[in-house]
């Protein structure tokens, strides 16, 4: 935890939101459908533009002079606080929407308690991204429903996404030292009622989409501490390549 | 040799302003999408206060350019423009005379009131900006660019772009 519990939270909120739409957007050409090729663009898009805003907020709280692209391009993983779940293999198309829809449940309560913020930037931000996640989850939760109640193949499908993405759940819900800080300072919501509405949200959707709930047992975490799975590494390599390679470049 | 500074009234600020169209859909200005939110002089210096309609529209560079360009062009030598987050854009913004010329460029308008307050989403009656059908369905949430949805026509069968309430 840094001295800048503020800066830890611009982090979280910011590198969680990179690094998912980095992964979303290695689907671009590749969606089953065009229709959802441009949603999946739009939704990394809509990401990217948050990432600006809580990086562009963590750079200024740091104050060191750094800039919301220093912060994206040049830290390494360690240095990133970002949830595992963001950043998952994509898998298949129905496991890349449970995993989107997993993170929307929790985005959407988070950012709601954000708006309520002390601090009146983080406030703002979460106003403004609020909108846009509220076309998120109303998408995710569709698709997850239809292709859970679909065929027995997209079924099976979904049953699976579910199940191998269910232990990095967790790690969205449990308090740390410093979700524990930012509570107390009014900078961040407490996450138990963010956790009431997660779960409210995802039994309902998953009754609907006649999946079954896996039982609660491990769960992964260290994201929001900068301990990452190998596959944020590979992330970095490919996003940051023009920067490292090319430190001054400029356009 | 001095020339006196040149400050013209904010009014005829916005007029020149109200000239300089959005760059994605060019027939409304920036005005009529009610995102420059304020101007005022400030010491001297010219203050354009601007809200992004995403948070990752593409066009936001774009528009701060063309905005500066304009108002240079009319001879304004100071002037700075802010970013302005809060109260968040919203499509309510949109203007009657926007509305009308989207509907004409055949997009069909955010339906009035409709916006997600809160990030409460509600499924307005979009009608057809071709043949006027309320005869509609939703394709995809989303669209051409992110403040677009895809729909269809069930009468006139023709698909076409819905400016979604935010």
């Amino acid at each position: 935890m840094s001295d800048l519990p503020l800066f830890d939270l611009c982090l979280r909120m910011g590198d969680t939101c990179l690094v998912l739409a980095q992964r979303t957007s290695e689907w671009i050409g590749h969606a089953p459908v065009l229709e959802e090729d441009i949603g999946l663009a739009n939704i990394a898009l809509d990401l990217v533009g948050q990432t600006q805003l809580w990086l562009g907020l963590a750079a200024e709280v740091e104050g060191k002079g750094r800039s919301a692209d220093e912060l994206a391009y040049r830290r390494d993983q360690g240095a990133y606080r970002n949830l595992l779940i963001a950043e998952r293999p994509n898998g298949d198309f129905g496991h890349t929407l449970m995993r989107q829809y997993l993170f929307d449940a929790w985005h959407y309560p988070m950012l709601q308690g954000l708006t309520a913020s002390s601090d009146s930037r983080v406030a703002e931000i979460a106003e403004k991204a609020l909108k846009e996640v509220s076309y998120h989850i109303a998408r995710s939760a569709d698709l997850v429903i239809s292709l859970g109640d679909g065929t027995p193949e997209s079924h099976a499908r979904m049953q699976a996404a579910l199940n191998d993405l269910w232990p990095y759940t967790g790690e969205m819900l449990i308090v740390d030292e410093v979700d524990a800080a930012l509570c107390e300072a009014g900078l961040a919501p407490d996450l138990e009622p963010v956790s009431a509405a997660w779960h409210a949200h995802v039994e309902a959707t998953l009754t609907q989409a006649t999946l079954a709930k896996p039982a609660s047992g491990y769960m992964h975490k260290g994201g929001k501490r900068g301990l990452h799975s190998e596959h944020l590494g590979y992330i970095l390599a490919e996003m940051q390549f023009l920067q490292r390679a090319y430190p001054t470049a400029t356009w | 040799m001095t020339t006196a500074p040149f400050h013209p009234a904010v009014e005829e600020i916005w007029s020149w302003l109200s000239d300089v169209p959005d760059p994605e859909i060019p027939v409304i200005s920036l005005v009529d999408l009610g995102i420059i939110r304020d101007v005022s002089w400030q010491d001297g210096t010219l203050v354009v206060k601007v809200t992004p309609t995403y948070s990752g529209c593409p066009a936001t560079s774009v528009i701060n350019f063309e905005i500066e360009r304009a108002l240079r062009d009319h001879g304004i030598a100071d002037l700075r423009l802010e970013r302005q987050l809060s109260p968040a854009w919203t499509t309510d913004w949109i203007s009657a005379e926007g509305r009308a010329k989207l509907t004409d460029y055949g997009i069909a308008p955010p339906v009035a009131g409709s916006s997600c307050g809160g990030g409460v989403l509600s499924n307005p009656v979009v009608g057809c900006p071709r043949c006027g059908s309320s005869n509609t369905e939703m394709v995809s949430r989303f669209g051409s660019t992110p403040c677009k949805a895809g729909y269809r026509c069930r009468d006139c069968l023709e698909p076409f772009d819905y400016f979604k309430c935010i």
